[in-house]
C-alpha cells in the first residue's frame, strides 16, 4: 500500500496577520512557515500506519515554488519516503488540487488535511476525490487499514460513526488522527538531506475564484469590566445591554 | 434558473441552520432575480418540507431513498450535482458544517463551478460576483471573486439571520439516478450525542481552559450550561490534558463558532484560540489574570477566581 500526503506550506499560527498594497496581497515579510497543522498529524498517522505494517511507501506532496522546499524536507525529516512539490506558486484550491491530481492517481490512500490555516478552503482533499473518482470521508478523527479496506471514525454533525470503506481512499483528516505531531529528530534531518524531493511541472490549468481584497476585523470596543463580587451585574448587562440572555 | 440549497434534517426535523441557508438564498435569489429550490435528503414529512416556504423556498426537491443514509461523499455529491443540473442552479448553497464542508468541494467539480467556502456575507457584487469568507482562521476577511458560470458556498453558522417570508413550495419527488456501484461507505456504528446541546448549533457556548485546573471541576459549567441551553467547549490545553473530549475544543486547530454569546472560564485567549470564537457575537471573559489577552476580545470581564464565580452565575441565572 502507497500513501500520499498532501502538504499544505502555511504561516505559523502565531503570525500577526497584515495585508499590502492596498489591502490585496497578505504581507510575508519575517513570516515563519510550517507545516500546516492538520497536515503534520495526518502525516503522523502515516507513520503509525506504516509501523504497525503493510505500508509500503509514504510520500508527501506540495504545489509552490522552490521556498516551500524547507517544509517539505520537514516532512521528510520527520519521515515520509520521499516527496514532490509541483513547480507552481499555489492559487485557488481548484488549481491546487488539478495539480496534485496528475500526480496522486497511484496511492491507494491519500490524506488531507481537513483545511490550511491560512485561507481555511476546506477543499483541495474532496476536488481531488472527484477528479480521481476516489471515495473520500471528511472530518476524520480516526484510521486504519483493514485487509482491503479502511476502518474510519469521523464526526458527523451531531455525533460521531465508525465506517468501512474501500480505496482508493482520501480521508480528510481533523484533529484526533494522531495525539501529537511528530518532532523531527536529528537522525530525521540528517536521512532527509538524501531522501528524493520530486520536482514536477505544473499542468495548464486556471484558477476559479481570486482573492480581490481582504480585511481586518473591526477593532473591539474596551472590555467592560464588571467586579467580581457583582455578577448580578453582569447578568443584567447581558440581557438588558447586549440582549444576549 | 435557481439557487439550490442543500437543506439537513435531524430524524426527520430540520435544523435550524437550514431556514438559515434557505433565508440567505431567498435574498441572493431576490438579488438575481431568480428562485430558491431546496434539496431534502432522507424521510421528512411533507408538512415539515413546507417549512422550507416559510424561509423562501419555492420548490422542494425530496430525494427519500435510504442508501444515502450513509451519507456516502461521492454518492451524495453525485445526487446533488443531478439536482443542480436539473434546476439549472446558478448558485449552490451548503452549511458550513462537516457535512457540507464534505459535499462542497465534490459537487463544486461535477458543476465545474467556482467554490468559496466559510462566507459570512451575501455577495458584495454579483457581477462579478464578489462575496466575504474568513481567512486565517478568523484573523480576517477576504473578498472573493469567483471566475466560473455556477457558483458553490459555504455559509458559516450564525452569519445570516432567519427571514419569515411566508409562501408555500411545490413538492417534488426527486430521482437522484444513482446505483449500488455508487454507495461504498458502510455505516457500523453510529454514536449520536443527546440531551446535550450541539456546539454547531448553540447560540451561547459555555468554555474552560486550564483556570479549570483539572477534568473534575466542570460540574458548575455543565450546570450553567444546562441552565442557559447552552453547548459547553473547551481550550486547546483542556482537550490535549484530556479533560474534556477532543471535540469540544475551539480554536484554530478545533472548531471554529459563532455563537451570539461566548463565555470563556479560565481562558487567557492565546492568538489560537481567538481565531476560533472572535467571531461570537458577545464575548464574556472570566480570568484571575487582569492582563490575560481575553480581556482584549472581550466585550465584558470579571478579573476573579472562577470557581467563586460560576457559582455565584448559577444563582443568578436561576433567579432570572
Amino acid at each position: 500500500m502507497k500513501i500520499l500526503v498532501l502538504i499544505s506550506n502555511v504561516p505559523d499560527t502565531t503570525t500577526k496577520v497584515r495585508f499590502t498594497g492596498d489591502n490585496t496581497s497578505f504581507d510575508d515579510a519575517g513570516v515563519q512557515w510550517i507545516i500546516n497543522p492538520w497536515d503534520e498529524l495526518a502525516l503522523t498517522r502515516a507513520m503509525e500506519l506504516k509501523e504497525a505494517g503493510g505500508v509500503d511507501k509514504i510520500t508527501v506532496a506540495n504545489v509552490g515554488e522552490k521556498t516551500t522546499e524547507p517544509t517539505l524536507r520537514k516532512a521528510l525529516a520527520v519521515g515520509a519516503d520521499d516527496a514532490i512539490r509541483v513547480d507552481v506558486p499555489a492559487k485557488d484550491a481548484y488549481f491546487v488540487a488539478r495539480q496534485l491530481a496528475e500526480v496522486a492517481k497511484d496511492y491507494d490512500l491519500i490524506l488531507a488535511g481537513i483545511e490550511a490555516s491560512d485561507y481555511n478552503g476546506n477543499a483541495v482533499g474532496g476536488m481531488l476525490a472527484e477528479m480521481l473518482g476516489f471515495n473520500s470521508v471528511s472530518a476524520v478523527s480516526g484510521i486504519s487499514i483493514n485487509g482491503d479496506k479502511f476502518t474510519v471514525n469521523r464526526e458527523i454533525d451531531g455525533g460521531s460513526q465508525v465506517l468501512s470503506i474501500t480505496g482508493p481512499l482520501v480521508a480528510i483528516v481533523q484533529k484526533g488522527i494522531a495525539k501529537e505531531p511528530r518532532i523531527p529528530a536529528m537522525r530525521g534531518i540528517m536521512m532527509a538531506r538524501k531522501k528524493p524531493l520530486n520536482i514536477v511541472a505544473a499542468v495548464d490549468t486556471h484558477e476559479k475564484t481570486s482573492y480581490a481584497s481582504y480585511e481586518l476585523p473591526a477593532p473591539k470596543a474596551a472590555c467592560k469590566m464588571v467586579d467580581e463580587e457583582n455578577t448580578k451585574e453582569l447578568i443584567t448587562l447581558l440581557h438588558e445591554e447586549a440582549k444576549v440572555l | 434558473m435557481s439557487i439550490l440549497v442543500y437543506t439537513e434534517n435531524w430524524d426527520g426535523k430540520f435544523k435550524k441552520l437550514s431556514f438559515e441557508l434557505v433565508s440567505y438564498a431567498a435574498a441572493i435569489a431576490k438579488e438575481m432575480g431568480s428562485s430558491v429550490t431546496a434539496l431534502s435528503v432522507g424521510d421528512v414529512a411533507d408538512d415539515e418540507l413546507n417549512k422550507l416556504a416559510n424561509y423562501g423556498a419555492s420548490k422542494v426537491l425530496k430525494l427519500e431513498d435510504d442508501r444515502f443514509g450513509s451519507l456516502d461523499n461521492k454518492a451524495l455529491s453525485k445526487a446533488v450535482a443531478a439536482a443542480a443540473n436539473k434546476e439549472g442552479a446558478k448558485v449552490v448553497v451548503f452549511a458550513h458544517d462537516n457535512l457540507g464542508k464534505a459535499l462542497a468541494p465534490r459537487v463544486s467539480v461535477k458543476l465545474d463551478a467556482g467554490l468559496v467556502s466559510g462566507v459570512t456575507a451575501l455577495p458584495s457584487s454579483f457581477d462579478p460576483f464578489v462575496i466575504k469568507k474568513k481567512v486565517f482562521t478568523g484573523k480576517a476577511f477576504a473578498n472573493v471573486q469567483i471566475n466560473a458560470d455556477i457558483k458553490v458556498i459555504t455559509l458559516s453558522q450564525n452569519s445570516f439571520e432567519l427571514v419569515e417570508t411566508g409562501g408555500s413550495a411545490a413538492i417534488e419527488a426527486f430521482d437522484a439516478a444513482v446505483d449500488d456501484a455508487d454507495f461504498n461507505t458502510v455505516v457500523n456504528e453510529t454514536n449520536k450525542i443527546t440531551g446535550k446541546v450541539l456546539l454547531s448549533d448553540a447560540e451561547i457556548v459555555i468554555s474552560g481552559g486550564r483556570g479549570m485546573k483539572s477534568g473534575d471541576n466542570w460540574g458548575g459549567l455543565e450546570e450553567l450550561a444546562d441552565l442557559l441551553g447552552a453547548g459547553m467547549a473547551c481550550s486547546r490545553p483542556v482537550s490535549d490534558e484530556g479533560w474534556r473530549s477532543h471535540t469540544e475544543h475551539v480554536g484554530q486547530t478545533g472548531k471554529i463558532i459563532a455563537p451570539n454569546l461566548y463565555f470563556a472560564f479560565g481562558i487567557s485567549g492565546a492568538i489560537q484560540h481567538l481565531g476560533g470564537v472572535s467571531s461570537s457575537k458577545v464575548i464574556v471573559a472570566i480570568n484571575k489574570d487582569p492582563e490575560a489577552p481575553i480581556f482584549e476580545a472581550a466585550d465584558y470581564g470579571i478579573v476573579g477566581d472562577v470557581f467563586k464565580v460560576i457559582p455565584q452565575l448559577i444563582e443568578g441565572v436561576k433567579a432570572m
